[in-house]
């Protein structure tokens, strides 16, 4: 549903009018962004150089990180930030579409606006304090009360194999999820919402019930832009730095089991940032940065993408 | 004449404000019945009390009876699902399901149903365009999207797709407003071969519509109805000034 474009340039007006100046400014502001976006890439790229002509394309597939032989391969952390976004997703994704339909199709009136406000408060936590709260609170939790059944019901998966010292990718995984909710659930309410009337009240017509209402009229018309709610999640567990590096473990390795501890691209740039000494050091850091910064823009696209070409709905909500 | 549907002093409101006045109407089975009168008269309200679709907004309230086929639907034993799967309702926009099919949005009241027997889906789906006058058009692009088609179509698709669930009546709340003079007389042909199966109730503020197509008319004026009667006397003979003043276009 495009709407249509009003352009300052189309009204008749002298130059330098208030039309004109207004454009400018605001003009200019617009392209500050992408200046400056510009400008981030090309330093990663630049003080990556160093580390990119070290290691070429042994850097994204070494899984050795040794600062003292000065020998740099990010595998690990590439597969830490993924699987432990991923498996955020995985937990996130359920709850946040029941949090979206409770609050848009079901609860009562009253309740509707104080949930959301909660619900959105949850997301002005500071990253910190929900690390530290997954230390305290829900690192010990998982480690006595999730993992065991897990392993004792579902330990025939290598995913749920070994020990459990709390401080895990399954940890991580969860810490991330809780951050990711309210994101995933106001937007996905947000357009839940903006389903129109005439398609509930086709299905209802049908005699469609409740539920069934959801099914077949709010939820296929909302498609694309829960599906673009869920990549802003994606987007936001890939780069969440502090309350992650606080409860993953911090070791690079590539494990299959989920209760062994990992490491993401924002934590060791996070960890080790100020320690990193020699230049080839700061500069793996940066690559790792810079392959973050990739990743991100690359889900991006390519959800974008997947937005225009498989979730278009006519008239239907937009991501 | 034997009513399919009878309203017994039905009033209807949206939190304090009262739309509906006690209505007494009865609708005649296998008639069309037209609802006409100036915007905001409540016209459309009044249908939507007839399969429960009024309370589906929020502080909508309705006191009185609506009998179908002597049973009230308004009784707390009823269940509003069954009563909508009984009385369809075609809606003043085209509302097909924009992410289905042309099959499958005729097929969904169906599978709603719990039919899902892929040869019975076939034959009402065919059946039920058929009855909407759509089939030619379409039979050759089933798989095609609900909203590929014009809007004359998808108000066709809409009554196909209502139609599928083989209701007693259906509810028509200004079904042509948004179309055109063509797309208009071909469901206004559409209609008047329905009511041999179905009982129609058709809410219209375009009176030679109504004139048209309905056996019966009530005008309704702010709330209240004020005449009802045969579409020829209430067009020709009207009982009520008012009545008069709206049809010859003194207010409206």
């Amino acid at each position: 549903m495009d709407r249509p474009k009003l352009s300052f340039f189309s009204i008749r007006r002298s130059k330098l009018s208030g039309d004109f100046i207004f454009e400018a400014v605001v003009g200019l502001f617009a392209l500050g962004v992408i200046v400056l976006a510009f400008l981030l890439f090309r330093e990663l790229l630049i003080e990556s150089q160093l580390s990119w002509n070290t290691f070429g394309m042994g850097f994204l597939t070494g899984s050795t990180w040794d600062p003292v032989s000065e020998i740099f391969g990010a595998l690990p952390f590439i597969f830490g930030t993924l699987v432990s976004s991923f498996l955020a997703l995985l937990i996130a994704v359920p709850f946040s579409i029941g949090i979206a339909i409770y609050l848009s199709e079901l609860a009562p009136e009253k309740l509707r606006t104080p949930l959301s406000f909660i619900i959105e408060l949850l997301a002005a936590v500071p990253s910190v304090i929900i690390g530290l709260w997954g230390i305290f609170i829900l690192a010990p939790f998982i480690r006595d009360y999730l993992a065991p059944p897990l392993s004792t019901y579902l330990g025939f998966l290598p995913l749920f194999q070994g020990p459990m010292y709390g401080l895990s990718m399954l940890t991580g995984g969860v810490i991330l999820a809780i951050m990711i909710i309210p994101i995933t659930s106001s937007v996905s309410r947000e357009v839940i919402m903006t389903v129109p009337l005439q398609q509930r009240e086709a299905a209802l017509a049908l005699g469609a019930t409740g539920w069934e209402t959801t099914r077949i009229a709010v939820l296929p018309y909302a498609r694309s832009g829960i599906f673009g709610a869920v990549i802003l999640g994606f987007g936001r567990a890939i780069g969440e730095t502090m309350a992650v590096t606080m409860v993953i473990g911090n070791s690079p390795r590539i494990s299959e089991s989920l209760f062994s501890p990992s490491y993401t691209m924002a934590s060791v740039i996070a960890n080790e940032f100020v320690e990193a000494t020699s230049k080839l050091y700061i500069s793996s850091l940066i690559e790792i940065g810079f392959l973050l910064l990739l990743i991100s823009v690359i889900i991006n696209i390519a959800a974008r993408i997947l937005v225009w070409k498989m979730f278009k709905v006519e008239g239907g909500g937009r991501a | 004449m034997q009513n399919k549907i009878t309203v017994e002093n039905l009033n209807a409101s949206f939190g304090a404000k009262q739309v509906l006045h006690d209505i007494n109407i009865g609708i005649e089975k296998n008639g069309i019945t037209a609802i006409i009168g100036p915007s905001g008269c409540g016209k459309s309200t009044f249908i939507r009390c007839l399969n429960r679709m009024h309370e589906v907004v929020s502080k909508a309230r309705v006191s009185g009876k609506v009998l179908v086929d002597g049973k009230d639907i308004y009784d707390s034993d009823i269940d509003p699902v069954d009563i909508r799967r009984r009385i369809g309702m075609v809606f003043q926009k085209p509302n097909p399901f924009p992410t289905m099919s042309i099959y499958d949005n005729v097929a969904a009241g169906l599978k709603l149903n719990g039919i899902n027997d892929k040869e019975i889906l076939d034959k009402t789906v065919e059946e039920s365009l058929k009855k909407a006058a759509l089939w030619d058009e379409v039979k050759n692009d089933l798989n095609k999207s609900g909203v590929s088609l014009s809007g004359g179509q998808q108000q066709r698709l809409c009554i196909a797709r209502a139609l599928a669930v083989e209701p007693e009546v259906i509810l028509f709340d200004e079904p042509c407003s948004a179309l055109d003079p063509i797309s208009t007389s071909k469901i206004e042909d559409l209609m008047t071969g329905l009511k041999e199966k179905y009982t129609l109730v058709i809410v219209t503020h375009n009176m030679q519509q109504a004139a048209r197509v309905s056996d019966y008319t009530a005008f309704f004026l702010y709330g209240k109805m004020i005449e009802f009667g045969e579409t020829n006397q209430i067009f020709k003979k009207p009982k009520e000034k008012s009545t008069e003043d709206y049809i010859v276009g003194r207010f409206g």
